[in-house]
């Protein structure tokens, strides 16, 4: 039998991985993969229309977050982003030192243990049991002259939105700068870099519905940043690499799109998640990890005692629902979730983590199949596993 | 990642369950590394050979585990405890059609599950 989904149900609840193209984006993008499929670097006719295609998506994505256009960089991914952010402005000779939580994405993470590596001082600042940044420990941390600090606005894995706005003018009191990752939350939480304090703000296209390959860095004009490439002078001489002019004009048209029905769609997502995490909850022994709000839309992060994360999703899997653990089990890694540990979950907690992420297109339908087969799915597991009951023989 | 036939056993496991009155009994395994498996033994004598006549696995764990506590269960029957004693984790692997590098400790497990199992039957006989 096929893993799924095949000639049945293909329900999918993992849009905090990635996201289906938008139709309207692929129709926008259409063209400059075939006739205007020029160098946006190049002088002449098939060049300049794509030099014009680039920076009119430039001013539109600027315009969203409240920032200039040669404010935006564009980068190959929120990843890169995050890297640009963090090597970019360390490494540009203003900083000793960073500070960063516990729970950021692993391009975050990654980086700051990196940079440690090579001699700078990085923080990693706890986080609540419910899932937030504490602004005080901020306030802490930054007692010490720091450069940068990097806060998520939304965990990829519990969905918990940061007070960004008052960490980022706790950081311009102590005259840090401020990077926030927000790829969980563009185009699905309204953005402001001016009102929200940010110096530099990393997204991700595939996440609100636009191209896979293509994010952005917003970088405030005056902050200094080293790149991390060498190459052409293209963007601003900060990122060499011919732009991805198709990716660029989707992400633009998603983000139109993203923007302009949020509200709406956020209503919607909030609507079925609350269903799937009510129902969820009746199955005994379960839990939402994170508090249920502040915390994006779709997000319903559960957890199951007595079974294994990688074992419910191949259920769900088999029974066409698409989601994701909470562990990082699905991956090559054999540890559980960072992001659930610094919860302060106990590992055997972590290990019984499901994420479900609803996104644009789930139906009250799909919502209502799921909790059908969830409590047989899980009861099953528990049936199998000797934790929790029976089997305890001598 | 998994193989087919990993896939195939974990979803229709033919050996998961326990015995009330089993004679003996290995767990292994820790909850924090996200692995438990319970190991339940039958032992009877035929033709002065102690068999092994019935094994039952629970499982706490990902879709290896659960396929190698199942497998090992599966290649047990029958056997003397003896014979059980030998079979290795790459046999139980090599039933699954191999597993990924990074699930191989699941097999080990189930090794050493059956294992314990027979050293908790001996230690209960020797006392009886």
């Amino acid at each position: 039998m096929p893993l799924g989904g095949i000639g049945m149900n293909r329900i999918y609840m993992d849009h905090a991985a990635t996201t289906a193209l938008d139709k309207r984006v692929l129709k926008a993008m259409d063209p400059y993969f075939l006739e205007k499929f020029g160098n946006s670097s190049s002088t002449h006719f098939f060049g300049q229309e794509a030099f014009e295609a680039l920076e009119k998506a430039r001013a539109k994505i600027a315009k969203h977050i409240n920032a200039e256009p040669e404010e935006i960089i564009f980068t190959s991914g929120g990843t890169e982003a995050d890297n640009m952010a963090l090597f970019g402005v360390m490494n540009s000779g203003q900083g000793k030192r960073i500070v960063t939580t516990e729970f950021e994405h692993h391009a975050v993470i990654n980086s700051a243990k990196a940079l440690e590596k090579q001699g700078f001082e990085a923080e990693f600042l706890p986080v609540t049991k419910d899932g937030f940044v504490e602004t005080e420990k901020v306030v802490e941390a930054l007692a010490k002259k720091t450069e940068l600090v990097s806060v998520m606005h939304a965990n990829n894995e519990i969905g918990t939105i940061q007070p960004i706005s008052e960490i980022g003018k706790i950081c311009h009191e102590k005259e840090a700068l401020f990077h926030t990752d927000a790829v969980q939350t563009a185009g699905k939480e309204k953005l402001d870099v001016k009102k929200m304090n940010i110096d530099l703000l990393s997204a991700s296209a595939h996440k609100f519905y636009g191209p896979k390959g293509t994010g952005f860095l917003f970088k405030r004009k005056e902050v200094k940043i080293k790149p991390l490439m060498q190459g052409g002078g293209h963007e601003f001489g900060l990122r060499p690499s011919t732009v991805n002019v198709a990716g660029v004009v989707g992400m633009a048209k998603a983000l139109d799109i993203a923007v302009q029905g949020m509200e709406e769609e956020n209503a919607g997502e909030r609507k079925l998640r609350n269903m799937l995490v009510d129902s969820a909850l009746e199955i005994k022994n379960s839990w939402l990890n994170g508090a249920r709000e502040p915390r994006i839309a779709g997000n319903a992060a559960l957890g199951f005692d007595f079974v294994e994360g990688q074992s419910l999703l191949i259920m769900l899997s088999d029974k066409g629902v698409a989601v994701s653990t909470g562990s990082a089990c699905n991956s090559k890694g054999l540890k559980p979730s960072h992001v659930l540990l610094a919860l302060g979950l106990p590992r055997v907690k972590c290990h019984g983590s499901l994420r479900f992420t609803l996104g644009r297109n789930n139906t009250k339908k799909d919502v209502e199949y799921v909790v059908g087969i969830l409590p047989k799915i899980v009861e099953r597991l528990r049936e199998i596993s000797p934790l929790g009951g029976e089997g305890n023989v001598q | 990642m998994f193989s087919k036939k990993s896939l195939e056993v974990f979803r229709n496991p033919k050996h998961i369950g326990f015995i009330k009155d089993a004679d003996g009994v290995g767990r292994v395994g820790n909850p924090a590394c996200g692995d438990i498996m319970w190991v339940y033994i039958k032992v009877k004598e035929e033709k002065g050979k102690e068999v092994i006549s019935d094994v039952k696995a629970k499982t706490f764990g990902c879709v290896a585990a659960i396929a190698t506590a199942d497998t090992i269960s599966e290649i047990a029957i029958g056997k003397t405890v003896e014979q059980a004693l030998k079979i290795s984790n790459d046999e139980v692997a090599k039933a699954l059609d191999g597993l990924p590098p990074e699930k191989m400790h699941c097999s080990v497990l189930s090794q050493q599950g059956l294992k314990k199992a027979i050293e908790d039957y001996r230690n209960k006989k020797g006392k009886a």
